[in-house]
């Protein structure tokens, strides 16, 4: 598999742009992995986090198009090894078994999970990490029982003094 | 401050940005708007099909360097323009679309002629807007004039739902609109012309290829003062046919799939490659591996999404081509450029010209037909094409003297462009004569412009290259597929004479090269339009041609034996 591309943007907070920044990962035949987007605080602008597989120079093409957009104001291929990333999970466990409910609780303390729910027979956790580290989560819950699960996807932010907006200090 | 209507501060808004003709066709959804033109001075062009009205607007757009105004209505008029906005679109002309829309109360209903404008258009525009309130039609009107007349310039939708335009609203006319994410960058980064300019000046085998942005930006002038002080052949692409007048000494004329030998045997040996707002078409470079393999290439493009994308380049300048050509010339004064050099370099243009030296015009033939409407014609005239063969004879053999007075569509290749570009360009320069170079195919598809043409008088010319087939596919089916034709024969009844005087044009045949270029002089004199059909060999090829996937060294000059 090619390897995934963090992509960061900040965005004029308007109806339609969302679309066009995916209509051009369609033309070009990327398959968007995640997406997470919110509006700030000033509700002017919206910033988003796509991931996506592909090769690296294909996708700084498509960010380099996807740069002339009027409504986008910053665009950019974030370097892997310099930023730090985030994804998260809800995951609701089936726990009727005494034995299973002990495990679900030991296995989400070892990923360091909040206990959101908790019912007789189920358990919804919250899972914080990198992509890999909630991937590995998923996969350790996985004989207990999923019942629901529910991911938000990459965001991320690049260390330091990197910034999307500037080219750092 | 002061209160109006939508449709009334909609005019305004025009006026405020020397709006001089809308081209187009109104509806249910435009009638508030439609009910105030008559109080304006812009003159409104009426249509007879909105495809017609959009290519006039771009036909507009092109030859006055200011955007063209098309208005549709909503539904079937606003998906009508959509060849229209994509023609603009890839081939960077400034083309403003104004659609109508059901109320916004019934927008996502399927009400009677709603589409979904937005969404269709999105992938053909460089911005799209859909109007909320009555009170931004002002700022959306300054918005999609400035953002199709500058940077790369394209096409801009705004959709304007019913209610907009009857609601009332204290209206400010913004003298400026800015966007955070959108800055056109016009001024190139001095350090890259420094270094561009040294490259060039000690090239030893330099070339230069000029495309569509040299003329968007005006920047003929310039890009030939460059080619003569750098003694430079100088290419264009189709889109750049004109940039370098054809009849100058280091003129190569067009390179690419249809390319002069001149072109296409020198732009593979050069050691440097000015790339001056071009964008390396397919259709322009062949095959990659045999485009200029050896050259240290310099890209000049106002859109830095184009550097690097088809072709990698050493020296990467961002910014209009104007400005960048005016850094470059007075860099490369100051640098002497390596003497000795281009004796032999330069003599070779002139030997692979005489080689391509054409036969003599006794007889119609497709290049024939282009070099007698050349010598019929004033210098100052216009020409458009529509698009197949006589396109590619056009490019090939019609010499332009004057800068983005050849208008070609280049990139989407829009058959049935010529006809209706043409009205736009004459009522853009009513001075000029306007001759549209077609094809039988071409014509067919947007003749009914001819009505616009006679009753709005704006006179135009159109020489109809008739084979009674689409030329083009007809000839990739001779070299390619073993001469199977399939589809591409008309074996209409349709006289184009009798057509064009229903119409109530002149119609008339010629049937020699003498003919052709007395009508063409009478045409291009008269005050009315004139359509001439050319009876042309069906079987007859446009050469060279590059085979597609070849290199462009790897030239057919005349028919497989």
């Amino acid at each position: 598999m090619t390897p995934l591309n963090v992509i960061s943007l900040m965005v004029e907070n308007k109806p339609g742009v969302l679309f066009n920044i995916s209509n051009n990962f369609r033309r070009k035949g990327f398959n968007i992995h995640s997406i997470t987007a919110i509006a700030g605080e000033d509700e002017d602008t919206t910033r988003i986090t796509i991931t996506v597989r592909g090769d690296a120079h294909e996708v700084t093409k498509l960010v380099e198009q996807i740069d002339k957009m009027v409504e986008v104001i910053k665009v950019k291929r974030l370097d892997p090894l310099r930023i730090v990333q985030r994804d998260m999970a809800l995951v609701k466990l089936s726990t009727a078994d005494p034995l299973a409910q002990e495990e679900a609780l030991d296995t989400i303390n070892r990923y360091k999970g909040q206990i959101l729910d908790i019912k007789p027979d189920t358990i919804i956790a919250e899972v914080t990490g990198s992509v890999d580290e909630v991937t590995e989560f998923m996969r350790d819950v996985k004989h207990i029982g999923i019942v629901e699960a529910a991911r938000t996807g990459i965001t991320a932010i690049e260390k330091g003094w990197l910034t999307l907006e500037g080219n750092g200090l | 401050m002061t209160e109006m209507t939508g449709a009334r501060a909609y005019i305004k808004a025009l006026e405020r940005e020397k709006v001089t003709h809308v081209f187009g066709i109104t509806g249910a959804a435009l009638i508030p708007i439609t009910d105030e033109l008559p109080n304006s001075d812009i003159r409104y062009v009426p249509g007879v099909h909105e495809q017609g009205s959009a290519h006039m607007a771009d036909g507009y757009a092109r030859a006055s360097g200011r955007p063209g105004v098309v208005q549709a209505t909503s539904g079937p008029g606003a998906t009508n323009i959509v060849t229209g906005l994509a023609t603009a679109q890839l081939d960077s002309s400034p083309l403003v679309a104004f659609t109508g829309q059901v109320s916004a109360g019934m927008v996502g209903t399927d009400a009677f002629q709603e589409v979904d404008i937005i969404g269709v258009s999105a992938s053909i525009t460089k911005w799209n807007h859909q109007v909320r309130e009555a009170g931004r039609i002002p700022w959306a009107v300054k918005a999609a004039m400035y953002i199709a007349n500058t940077g790369r310039k394209g096409a801009v939708l705004v959709d304007l739902p019913k209610n907009v335009t009857t609601d009332k609203a204290e209206m400010v006319f913004p003298d400026a609109v800015e966007f955070a994410g959108y800055k056109p960058r016009i001024e190139p980064d001095p350090r890259e012309l420094d270094w561009a300019a040294k490259v060039l000046a000690e090239a030893q085998r330099p070339v230069i290829m000029a495309g569509g942005g040299v003329i968007a930006s005006g920047a003929a002038h310039e890009l030939t003062a460059l080619a003569e002080m750098l003694l430079a052949p100088t290419a264009t692409s189709l889109m750049g046919k004109g940039a370098i007048p054809s009849d100058h000494p280091l003129s190569l004329g067009l390179c690419g799939m249809h390319g002069r030998t001149e072109a296409n045997m020198m732009v593979p040996d050069a050691d440097v490659l000015l790339v001056i707002g071009s964008r390396f078409s397919d259709r322009t470079t062949g095959a990659l591996a045999g485009f200029a393999p050896e050259a240290q290439i310099v890209h000049v493009d106002i859109d830095k999404s184009e550097i690097d994308k088809n072709v990698s380049s050493i020296i990467r300048v961002w910014g209009d081509a104007r400005p960048a050509l005016k850094g470059l010339i007075d860099r490369v004064k100051a640098i002497r450029v390596a003497e000795g050099r281009n004796g032999d370099w330069y003599r070779r243009i002139g030997e692979l010209r005489r080689e391509a030296e054409p036969t003599e015009d006794a007889a119609i033939s497709g290049p024939a037909v282009m070099r007698a409407i050349r010598r019929a014609l004033p210098r100052n005239a216009y020409v458009t094409t529509d698009v197949g063969q006589h396109q590619m004879w056009a490019a090939l053999h019609f010499d332009v003297h004057e800068p983005g007075s050849f208008l070609t569509s280049g990139g989407l290749g829009t058959m049935g462009w010529g006809t209706p570009a043409a009205i736009g360009v004459k009522a853009a320069l009513p001075d000029r004569p306007v001759l549209n170079i077609s094809g039988d195919g071409s014509f067919a598809m947007t003749e009914n412009n001819l009505a616009v043409a006679v009753d709005e008088d704006l006179p135009i010319t159109v020489v109809v290259l008739n084979n009674h087939m689409l030329g083009m596919v007809a000839q990739w089916q001779r070299l390619f597929m073993g001469g199977r034709y399939s589809a591409v024969k008309r074996n209409y009844t349709l006289d184009f004479t009798e057509l064009a005087k229903t119409y109530g044009a002149h119609g008339v045949r010629a049937e020699s090269i003498r003919e052709l270029e007395d009508e063409v002089r009478r045409a291009a004199s008269a005050d009315y339009t004139t359509v001439i059909e050319v009876p042309i060999d069906p079987e007859e090829n446009v050469y060279p041609m590059i085979p597609p996937g070849m290199g462009l060294k790897d030239i057919l000059t005349d028919d497989l034996p």
